[in-house]
């Protein structure tokens, strides 16, 4: 029931995709994302699909696993389709009520959607493809440089690979939990919502102090080697750039360059 | 009144590479009134099987029929069926979560829909049942010993009134006293109410003191489903399988070897002891 949470899950295969260095993916995600808001005419997103479509055949990640994603961003994907749909001023096309469709609002309904969906399978595609700890490792050493700044990079992206790396225990946890107590006859599927929402506290209460418990176990085990934060600290799979990172940056540009002369031409 | 898995499989993350056959093509039969063992090594299967026997899974394909209904039918009443079938999982602690142990205790009855009066009487019933003292009732579950816990977690899923109760490890972490307390309170209760236990371990020891009935699981399957002196007598196999047969097994199994003409399917200390002394008695004749 609450495996279908694809989102930061990592999907192993063995794919060119899957070996590309942390940065690279990260870097490439960010600059996809504004791409996305950059173009703004319909061959930019045909360029975009296209883009993204070669991304994912290479990852060999089957396509549906980026489509359960999208499960969880209906609900805004679909405000958001009509709100600009009937709120942005132009031309009307349908007038229903007090409520007018326009043009402008039709096109600009539509970008939205492409830009929301391709945003979301373009991040699936990189949290699918990297492991968590990976993708801590990429951003910690891509942020190196705020160090200068003092700002705590090692803390906060050890904090992050604790989160990550706590997410599929804490699913665990609570279908665990949610099975013990639906074999005490506990109902977490029919009533109104705050018969729901009160059923939610014998799976809440148990899934807290396990929480709790496991945080504390954690740094117990952490104090116990000698963890002090990152100063001096080593790794023992040091980020390296390969060949194969070069070309994908290369490809990277390239795009990019034509999403942004796609505006200009056409 | 029985429980039957016909040509069970169940496959995790089936649409994955990283499906995994858990269960292959089981096939069981558990009538009433049986003291069952089931016993497999870690990832053999038993946790998966196990919520297969209230519905909380449903196989991949195969079926599950509780006094020959179909537990999956599209209107077949689970919640009813999970009073009768009681489930105790792992670590059953971790699921405490009321103010104190007796409110706790009365949320699985609650759940059936029972009066408050029959909810209170049943919680009350179940914790004496667990053998936990009184003064103990109205404390934070939280407050209590790990051993004290899982009684109080054992004995929220037998204030459901189970025909069927199914204990998953029921004794790990436990310390030896706390081990023998638990397995004889579940002795005791099957004696007095004459309900079917289903006793999940990867020990051999806990369980053939107390069982009639010893299923072993391996890799997903069933490898034997038998008596325990009939099971132990595959002690040699068993080991191979990660598991192995009680001390006793193979202490009469070296007196054998050493000439002592004893029957080598005692499975307990007591049997054992009888045995031994007979073989002597009979040699000084």
């Amino acid at each position: 029931m609450i495996r279908d949470i694809t989102l930061g899950q990592y999907y192993q295969a063995d794919s060119v995709i899957h070996r590309l260095d942390p940065r690279v993916k990260l870097v490439a995600t960010i600059c996809f994302i504004i791409s996305l808001f950059v173009v703004e005419s319909w061959i930019g997103y045909v360029i975009a699909a296209l883009f993204l479509a070669a991304v994912i055949k290479l990852s060999k990640v089957p396509f549906k696993f980026m489509v359960k994603g999208m499960k969880a961003i209906v609900f805004i994907l679909l405000i958001t389709v009509v709100f600009n749909m009937f709120l942005t001023p132009g031309e009307a096309l349908v007038t229903v009520w007090k409520l007018t469709i326009t043009k402008e609002g039709l096109r600009l309904a539509a970008m939205m959607a492409i830009r929301l969906s391709f945003l979301i399978i373009g991040s699936s595609v990189m949290t699918l493809t990297t492991t968590p700890n990976s993708l801590t490792d990429g951003m910690e050493k891509l942020m190196n440089p705020l160090k200068a700044v003092k700002v705590p990079v090692h803390e906060v992206a050890m904090m992050m690979s604790i989160a990550l790396r706590f997410i599929p225990i804490l699913l665990e946890e609570t279908d665990k939990i949610m099975k013990a107590q639906i074999a005490r006859g506990a109902d977490f599927e029919s009533g109104n919502l705050v018969k729901k929402a009160k059923a939610m506290v014998p799976l809440l209460v148990p899934l807290f102090i396990s929480a709790f418990r496991r945080a504390n176990d954690l740094a117990m085990a952490m104090e116990a080697r000698c963890y002090r934060g990152g100063e001096h600290r080593t790794k023992m799979k040091p980020l390296q750039y390969k060949r194969r990172d070069g070309f994908a940056y290369l490809t990277l540009v390239c795009y990019l360059t034509v999403c942004v002369l796609s505006n200009y031409i056409l | 009144m029985s429980l039957i898995l016909d040509h069970v499989n169940y496959i995790y993350g089936g649409d994955t590479a990283l499906a995994v056959h858990a269960l292959k093509d089981i096939n069981l039969v558990i009538p009433d009134g049986q003291f069952i063992g089931l016993i497999g090594h870690t990832g053999s299967g038993k946790s998966t099987l196990v919520q297969h026997l209230n519905g909380l899974i449903k196989p991949t394909s195969g079926g599950v029929y509780f006094n020959g209904e179909d537990i999956h039918a599209e209107d077949y009443d689970k919640k009813k069926l999970r009073s009768k079938v009681g489930l105790v999982f792992q670590y059953p602690e971790h699921q405490l979560f009321e103010i104190d142990v007796f409110t706790d205790v009365c949320f699985g009855p609650k759940n059936l829909g029972l009066s408050r009066k029959e909810t209170e009487l049943r919680a009350y019933a179940a914790l004496k049942q667990v053998g936990l003292e009184d003064e103990y009732f109205y404390q934070s579950p939280f407050d209590l010993s790990g051993g004290q816990k899982r009684r109080v977690a054992i004995a929220g899923v037998l204030a459901m009134k189970p025909e069927i109760l199914v204990l998953d490890e029921p004794t790990a972490g436990l310390d030896p006293k706390g081990r023998d307390e638990i397995l004889d309170q579940v002795a005791k209760l099957k004696e007095e109410t004459g309900i079917t236990v289903i006793l999940v371990s990867h020990s051999m020891e806990d369980v053939a003191k107390y069982v009639e009935r010893i299923i072993v699981m391996n890799k997903g399957s069933v490898l034997y489903d038998d008596a325990p002196k009939e099971v132990f007598r595959h002690y040699r196999e068993l080991e191979q399988v990660g598991l192995a047969a009680p001390q006793v097994t193979y202490i009469m199994e070296a007196l054998r070897a050493k000439g002592l003409p004893v029957a080598a399917d005692a499975t307990t200390i007591e049997e054992a002891k009888q045995e031994i002394l007979r073989a002597l008695g009979k040699e000084r004749r």
